[in-house]
């Protein structure tokens, strides 16, 4: 079944790429192997086989057949067919071997995989650039990786590159219900590994971001291809940035740290010295921003650590540490 | 992710497998069979199903005609004639995409050298028009905290140079001192790891570049053994072992997050927005400081010694402000 299918499509592809006129539907029928006696059962099945080449993204045309009667007819460019001549440096090659490994997710690294194998077909320097990669020394410089484990990333990501409109359920931090948001989506955004869709809320009447993994349930396609306009100027990555974004550390915290506890915050530290008269113990000046944040941040180190000051600091680090008894 | 089934393989997907495979053997005299077998990833059965199917395409009108001719014998292929289809089908605007915007990450973390700007100019030229939705997909690195740290170790791995690292191991608040053979480094999760030969712990480690606290290039080659195997970090960092323990931790809305940053074996709903998780750890002490730094906001349900040990540190940590 699916073999005749594949057949049927290859001779229209074939066909339709040879010919520089536009062929009628009746003329396709007649030349392809395969189509039904039947006009109605054909119809069918020329729409759908129509559907699947353009699915594929091969350039189907429509025009008219021939200058005297409105009958539609069918061709495909060659020009806009064909992938344009590449020639790739041996370390382009293996640059692209890597490239082609980025993508850890179903969606996207099957579409890296095809990209290579056509980039292949066009390109004999890549002969050895994929597999030679592994060994040659580009390969030993860095290999970044992109997952995606967010559902929602598929159809976002479809919705961004058709430009529609999309609707799904989200559910803000640290609140139990969700709420339903209707969003004109301009980019997807990965910052520090987490995957993000910023766009136009149209509830809110104002741009937002979401995370994806707190999107929950299906994302619907809410308008056509093409309805969403990306405004210029706009970066989308800026406006993760601000969205994810550290506030200043503007505030100064005097800690009190056993030694050989708190590598880190020595690490950031603006002062490091001995306590006077606590032997074992050394005091650090450090910068915060947030109070809230900060007091959890060193409730991990238990007892290693002491906030001798600010204040307000010591009683949120002192109620957090209330929590755990 | 990879399995041993036979795919199933849509009439859609074995036409764009063909329109790759036609060209592809068409530019070249002649291919051996298990070659373009390995190329498209299928067996040497699908491949000759998939060149018997591109013989036997005929047109029967206006003159019947059979427009590709091939041939395959002594485990080589060769095309003498393919028409129209010699050339491949352009990008399509995934495919574009998925290379660009995996190009761009790669010279976002500094690696490819100057391949890299020119591929890119490349790719775009051919893709056209189906690589402008690429512009809207944007992937940033964290950058690690020690200046340079990431350019010194690229610099020991194409030197093959063995490297002292002081490190920070958050888990235990620990510094470590080791020596370690670079096998490459992995960008994954945003973050950026060198993978190594740990001399120390005779292992293949991964550390975090922003928890190197310093780094050295030895005078010594890089000497990695043979029974080391890069991790395949594509199933995930972390990777929990029979040894580990098994922890449930319950979870306030607020601290949702923990569901989210660290792998769990499972989350189950408890009612009001809060979560039950399972973690395994090799090392509670990393979950002992979970559950500090999130108060109220978080209960070890078991193992009960481990509950009891977060109560003492508290209390012991409390005992310090009186």
């Amino acid at each position: 079944m699916s073999k005749r299918r594949t057949e049927r499509l290859l001779s229209i592809v074939v066909l339709l790429l040879s010919s520089r006129r536009y062929l009628t539907a009746e003329q396709i029928r007649a030349a392809v192997i395969g189509y039904p006696e039947q006009d109605e059962a054909f119809k069918r099945m020329f729409e759908r086989d129509k559907e699947e080449l353009r699915d594929l993204g091969i350039p189907l045309e429509t025009g008219r057949a021939n200058p005297i009667d409105d009958e539609i007819g069918y061709r495909i460019r060659r020009q806009d067919y064909e992938l344009p001549e590449i020639h790739l440096e041996p370390d382009e090659a293996a640059v692209l071997g890597i490239a082609s490994r980025v993508w850890q997710s179903a969606e996207l690294a099957g579409a890296a995989a095809g990209a290579l194998l056509k980039l292949k077909a066009a390109s004999l320097e890549l002969d050895d650039g994929d597999d030679g990669a592994a060994s040659s020394s580009w390969s030993r410089g860095i290999q970044p990786r992109l997952t995606t484990q967010e559902p929602a990333f598929g159809p976002l990501w479809e919705a961004v590159r058709d430009r529609r409109p999309v609707t799904f359920d989200h559910l803000a931090s640290g609140r139990s219900e969700v709420t339903r948001r209707t969003l004109e989506p301009w980019g997807v955004v990965n910052r520090r590994g987490r995957w993000y869709v910023a766009g136009y809320d149209r509830a809110r009447n104002a741009p937002r971001v979401f995370r994806m993994s707190r999107i929950a349930g299906p994302v619907r396609l809410a308008g056509p291809p093409g309805s969403v306009t990306v405004p210029d100027g706009t970066d989308v990555s800026e406006l993760v940035k601000d969205w994810d974004r550290t506030p200043a550390r503007d505030r100064t915290a005097v800690l009190r740290v056993r030694e050989h506890a708190g590598v880190i915050l020595r690490k950031w530290a603006r002062e490091t010295a001995p306590e006077p008269g606590q032997s074992g113990w050394d005091r650090i000046t450090v910068s915060f921003a947030d109070v809230g944040w900060y007091a959890e941040y060193l409730a991990s180190f238990g007892p290693d650590l002491v906030v001798l000051d600010p204040p307000d600091l010591r009683e949120a680090l002192i109620s957090r540490l209330k929590g755990c008894l | 992710m990879t399995t041993n089934q036979p795919r199933m393989v849509t009439s859609a997907e074995r036409l764009r497998r063909l329109l790759a495979l036609v060209p592809y053997v068409a530019a070249r005299r002649a291919v051996g069979l298990a070659e373009a077998a390995e190329t498209f990833g299928m067996t040497e059965r699908e491949l000759i199903d998939d060149l018997n199917l591109a013989w036997c395409v005929e047109l029967k009108a206006p003159e019947p005609y059979c427009p590709i001719d091939l041939s395959y014998e002594d485990g080589e292929i060769t095309i003498s004639q393919a028409e129209s289809i010699a050339r491949p089908l352009r990008l399509a605007a995934d495919e574009a995409s998925a290379l660009l915007v995996a190009l761009r990450m790669l010279a976002e973390a500094g690696g490819g050298g100057s391949a890299v700007a020119r591929l890119i100019a490349k790719i775009e030229a051919a893709a056209g028009a189906a690589g402008a939705p690429s512009s809207q997909v944007t992937v940033k690195i964290e950058s690690p905290n020690v200046p340079g740290v990431s350019a010194t170790l690229a610099t020991a791995l194409s030197a093959g140079r063995r490297v002292h690292l002081r490190h920070y191991a958050w888990r235990r608040d620990e510094e470590t001192e080791r020596d370690v053979d670079p096998m490459r480094l992995l960008v994954v999760e945003g973050r950026t790891y060198l993978e190594g030969w740990c001399r120390r712990a005779e292992g293949v480690r991964l550390f975090r570049l922003d928890r190197v606290l310093a780094v050295e290039v030895l005078d010594l080659p890089a000497e990695v053994p043979e029974e080391a195997e890069e991790r395949d970090v594509d199933a995930g960092l972390f990777r929990p072992s029979d040894s580990d323990v098994r922890v449930e931790l319950d979870l306030a809305p607020d601290a949702r997050w923990i569901a989210e940053s660290y792998p769990c074996e499972s989350v189950t709903p408890l009612g009001e927005g809060w979560l039950r998780v399972v973690l395994r750890t090799p090392d509670t002490s990393l979950v002992r400081r979970l559950a500090l730094r999130l108060g109220e906001n978080a209960r070890v349900a078991s193992p009960a010694a481990l509950a009891a040990e977060v109560r003492e540190a508290a209390a012991a940590a409390l005992a310090l402000y009186e």
